[in-house]
């Protein structure tokens, strides 16, 4: 077991929890889009940042993987941390702007707005958030999505494109997308 | 050559042997009475030096003269040798040959060139004047320690770069090599080694400075096993050529320093992550491990102590955040080369979830140095918190470029001025990026700074492997932090949106500020979304991809604002944000700008000044350049 606080409550949890799951199970909101409890985190979209301080040092960490230990401090709404979710909810913006998933979600924590400009091959409803990837490896067992190049240019290599016999039209992928950009279609 | 030496050898059984082996190979190379050392590093290689090596070869045996190119364990004295080194770091003057043990140093040697250097060396006792190093004031320099780029440095890990041969391990033992692990092996415990590590103040020199004997003693605590060595060559800077040049140049010091590296910590296995496109490093090294294993210093029982530790090579695909030790890690395992957040100490869990020591090659060449010369004297070099030297890489605006290595403290005035030879054609300094592409652009009121690991952090900057880029006032520091943004995107693994569309972003902006679109708060707005991309991103790159812009935003946000608000580059880089005119009075009608206009854009008729159509001009600048006068502004 580990000692930890948590917005100034001290708490008792088991070695290896990560900060996400405690502050939900004391139901503190943080916002999350790469994550599910069913699968692996992968610290992709950066949402869940919190605040964490250690042996009095202040640093900014994803609460989806940061596991809770002994002696820190955490605080999951700052000024630190509400600025940078701001400006991330802002890229995301730039990145989506006709998702509603995405317009929804910046909404509830103040930006309708943003300041950044993607080129048009930047832009995507995808955000790149794996979770596909995870559900079709995890859970289907299946492994027929992967990411593919890097930077920029990064992408989701979906089935759907080029028909891949893995896949077993399972429709996890479709189901876990943040953003519903996945469409399962029959194929003839 | 492999072949040669395998049929003589016999291996090291005891770390005792070791002494009568180093002075078995120095007789042999005392036995040699002129040796021409040719450079066959990667430079100098590209610039026809194995010709040079082979012409030499060849015209001294057809002289008559006893020639041998091997060391020789048996019979009399030689006449005169040839050999090969390592990059001596001063590849622009390449290729190099260098004549001992006079030390007599001839730049740009070409094939044409052999007959004289023969001549002079062996039956003038003369020198070819001409090929001596020219100095700025027009003398000849005779040896390397007499040119200006050589003084001013202490060549300490790059001592036996350049001066010995890579390709023959008993040309190390002949200079000390493997002495420091038969001191290991023989007088030292591990606690010993890592003892000494942790007093010599040694940092990591790929990057984050991390105090090596640290990194050391915690794996040697760990109780996973087995444990791992791995020696980063990942090397992915654009520009920076420091690991590439000690492995191609004295591969042994890097393997004899892991070697101490797995004794101190008791590993059993050994990885080099090298870059697939070092082809000559790549090479070098595998040679360099055979013949380490050939004499029984690696494998099992090494020198005969019961010790076994080998290592393997691994070369990556290249990708510049593969460097990055959790990236690497998964490369290794197999796994996308993208880096993953760690919670636990690598030296803990590291390669294949057991206890590992990730160093670099610069600072494993450290380490039999330290052990033979003592902590004491290495940490008496440098300053409080860094100590001995650090190699840099020194290319951009500069007279002399190359690899250079100077005790940590060094002013930066006096390694672009001294040793550099300060800016071509005496044009003012603009300032120097350190670091590599995710590091700081520093300006001239900077240059009497120290430089160290602390000092570069605190204004912006920070060490990186040692890549130094250094920029006259032709260079438009908006388009440099687009430069380097740029870079950090492509090479960013995409993972996180913050270091990978928040770089898009950067880009987006500095993109529109050098078309004259740039609006005032932009920079404000930059501001705040660096702060974000280092907070928010997972690994190294995120979090110092920023740099570039924050510290030109911050010692040149003059030359923004003259971008945004006077829609003026005053470096003249930006196209749409400046012209050509012709200054009337300075004008002495000579026309030669109208005569090297490639786009036609010059008016000009006998006894007339010129005139610039802007509509025509392209702003290639020729006009500028071939004017004689000034004229051209
Ligand atoms: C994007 C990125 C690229 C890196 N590339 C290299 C590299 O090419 N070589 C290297 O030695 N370290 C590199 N590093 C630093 C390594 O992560 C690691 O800190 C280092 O290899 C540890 O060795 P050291 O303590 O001896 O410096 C890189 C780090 C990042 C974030
Ligand atoms: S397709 Fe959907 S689930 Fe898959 S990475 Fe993109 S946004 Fe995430
Ligand atoms: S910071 Fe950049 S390079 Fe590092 S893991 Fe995130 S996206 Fe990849
Ligand atoms: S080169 Fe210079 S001096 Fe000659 S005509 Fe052109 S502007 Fe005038
Ligand atoms: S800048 Fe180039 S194109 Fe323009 S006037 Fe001068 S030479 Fe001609
Ligand atoms: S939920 Fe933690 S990074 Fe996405
Ligand atoms: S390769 Fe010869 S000096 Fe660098």
């Amino acid at each position: 077991m580990v000692t930890f606080t948590l917005n100034g409550k001290e708490l008792e949890v088991k070695e290896g929890t990560t900060l996400l799951e405690v502050a939900r199970d004391e139901g503190i909101n943080i916002p999350t889009l790469c994550y599910h409890e069913e699968m692996s985190s992968y610290g992709a979209c950066r949402l869940c940042l919190v605040e964490v301080i250690k042996r009095g040092w202040p640093s900014i960490q994803p609460a989806c993987l940061y596991p809770a230990q002994n002696g820190i401090e955490v605080n999951t709404d700052t000024e630190r941390v509400r600025k940078s979710r701001k400006i991330l909810l802002e890229l995301y913006l730039a990145r989506s702007p006709d998702s509603q998933a995405i317009i929804d979600l910046a909404k509830e924590y103040g930006v309708r707005d943003t300041r950044f400009k993607l080129k048009e091959s930047e832009r995507s409803d995808c955000i790149l958030c794996g979770l596909c990837v995870r559900a079709c490896a995890e859970i289907s067992k299946r492994h027929a999505i992967s990411f593919a190049h890097r930077g920029s240019k990064r992408a989701i290599q979906t089935p759907f494109e080029e028909l891949a016999d893995v896949c077993v039209g399972c429709q996890a992928c479709a189901f876990v997308c943040p953003t519903g950009v996945i469409k399962i279609e029959e194929a003839d | 050559m492999e072949q040669e030496i395998t049929t003589r050898v016999t291996p090291i059984s005891a770390p005792s042997e070791m002494t009568a082996m180093r002075e078995q190979c120095k007789d042999a190379l005392d036995r040699r009475k002129t040796t021409f050392r040719v450079c066959a590093g990667t430079a100098c290689i590209a610039g026809g030096s194995l010709d040079v090596y082979e012409e030499l070869k060849n015209q001294i045996k057809q002289r008559g003269i006893d020639v041998d190119v091997e060391l020789l364990f048996e019979g009399g004295e030689t006449e005169a040798g040839a050999s090969k080194s390592g990059c001596h770091g001063f590849c622009q003057m390449g290729p190099l040959v260098r004549i001992e043990p006079q030390g007599t140093f001839y730049n740009k040697v070409k094939v044409d060139d052999v007959p004289n250097i023969i001549s002079a060396t062996l039956e003038d006792q003369g020198v070819v004047e001409e090929l001596l190093f020219e100095n700025q004031d027009g003398s000849r320099a005779a040896t390397e320690k007499e040119v200006p780029f050589y003084a001013g440095q202490k060549r300490i890990v790059l001592g036996g770069c350049g001066t010995i041969n890579p390709e023959d391990i008993r040309n190390y033992f002949a200079v000390d090599g493997y002495q420091a692990l038969a001191k290991c092996l023989q007088d030292m415990t591990p606690e010993d080694v890592v003892e000494e590590m942790k007093k010599s103040g040694l940092r990591g020199r790929g990057g984050g400075g991390f105090p090596a004997g640290r990194k050391w003693e915690s794996a040697a605590k760990a109780t996973g096993r087995p444990k791992y060595i791995i020696c980063n060559a990942d090397e992915g800077d654009p520009g920076a050529f420091m690991d590439r040049s000690l492995i191609e140049g004295n591969p042994q010091s890097v393997i004899e320093g892991m070697i101490i590296s797995a004794y101190g910590v008791g590993a059993k296995y050994g990885v080099v992550y090298v870059r697939a496109e070092y082809p000559l490093a790549v090479t070098r090294l595998f040679l360099a491990l055979d013949q380490a294993r050939e004499y029984g210093l690696l494998g099992e029982n090494i020198m005969g102590s019961g010790f076994d530790f080998d290592i393997e090579v691994f070369q990556g695909a290249g990708a510049f955040v593969c460097g990055e030790s959790s990236a690497l890690r998964a490369s290794i395992e197999g796994l996308p080369g993208e880096p993953t957040a760690k919670y636990d100490h690598a030296t803990d869990k590291g390669l294949w979830e057991k206890p590992t020591v990730l160093n670099n090659v610069e600072t494993f060449a450290n380490v039999p140095i330290i052990i033979n010369q003592g902590a004491d004297w290495y940490a008496s070099m440098g300053t409080e918190n860094s100590k001995g030297t650090k190699v840099f890489s020194l290319v951009g605006n500069i007279v002399n470029t190359g690899l250079i290595e100077v005790e940590m403290g060094t002013t930066l005035r006096k390694i672009i001025f001294d040793i550099g030879g300060g800016i071509p054609d005496g044009k003012p300094f603009k300032a120097v990026q350190t670091g590599g592409p995710s590091g700081g652009c520093l300006p001239a009121d900077k240059l009497d700074m120290p430089v160290d690991f602390d000092q570069l952090k605190e204004v912006g900057s920070m060490m990186g492997s040692g890549g130094m880029i250094v920029m006259d006032e032709g260079a438009c520091v908006v388009n440099v932090a687009k430069y380097f943004i740029e870079f950090c995107n492509d090479e960013s693994c995409g993972k996180c949106i913050s270091c990978r569309d928040g770089s898009a972003a950067l880009l987006n902006i500095l993109e529109r500020i050098c078309e004259g679109e740039g609006r005032e708060e932009d920079l404000e707005t930059m501001e705040d979304l660096c702060h974000c991309i280092d907070d928010a991103s997972m690994c190294g790159l995120g979090t110092s991809l920023p740099n570039p812009v924050l510290s030109t935003l911050h010692y040149f946000r003059d030359e923004y604002l003259a971008h945004i608000k006077d829609k003026n580059c005053p470096a003249k880089v930006c196209k749409p944000l400046f012209t050509y005119e012709v200054i009337t009075d300075n004008c002495k009608k000579c026309g030669l700008c109208f005569r090297n206009c490639p786009s036609d854009a010059v008016i000009w008729k006998k006894k007339e000044v010129a005139e610039i159509i802007q509509d025509k001009c392209v702003k290639c600048g020729i006009c500028k350049e071939v004017c004689k006068f000034d004229a051209v502004e």
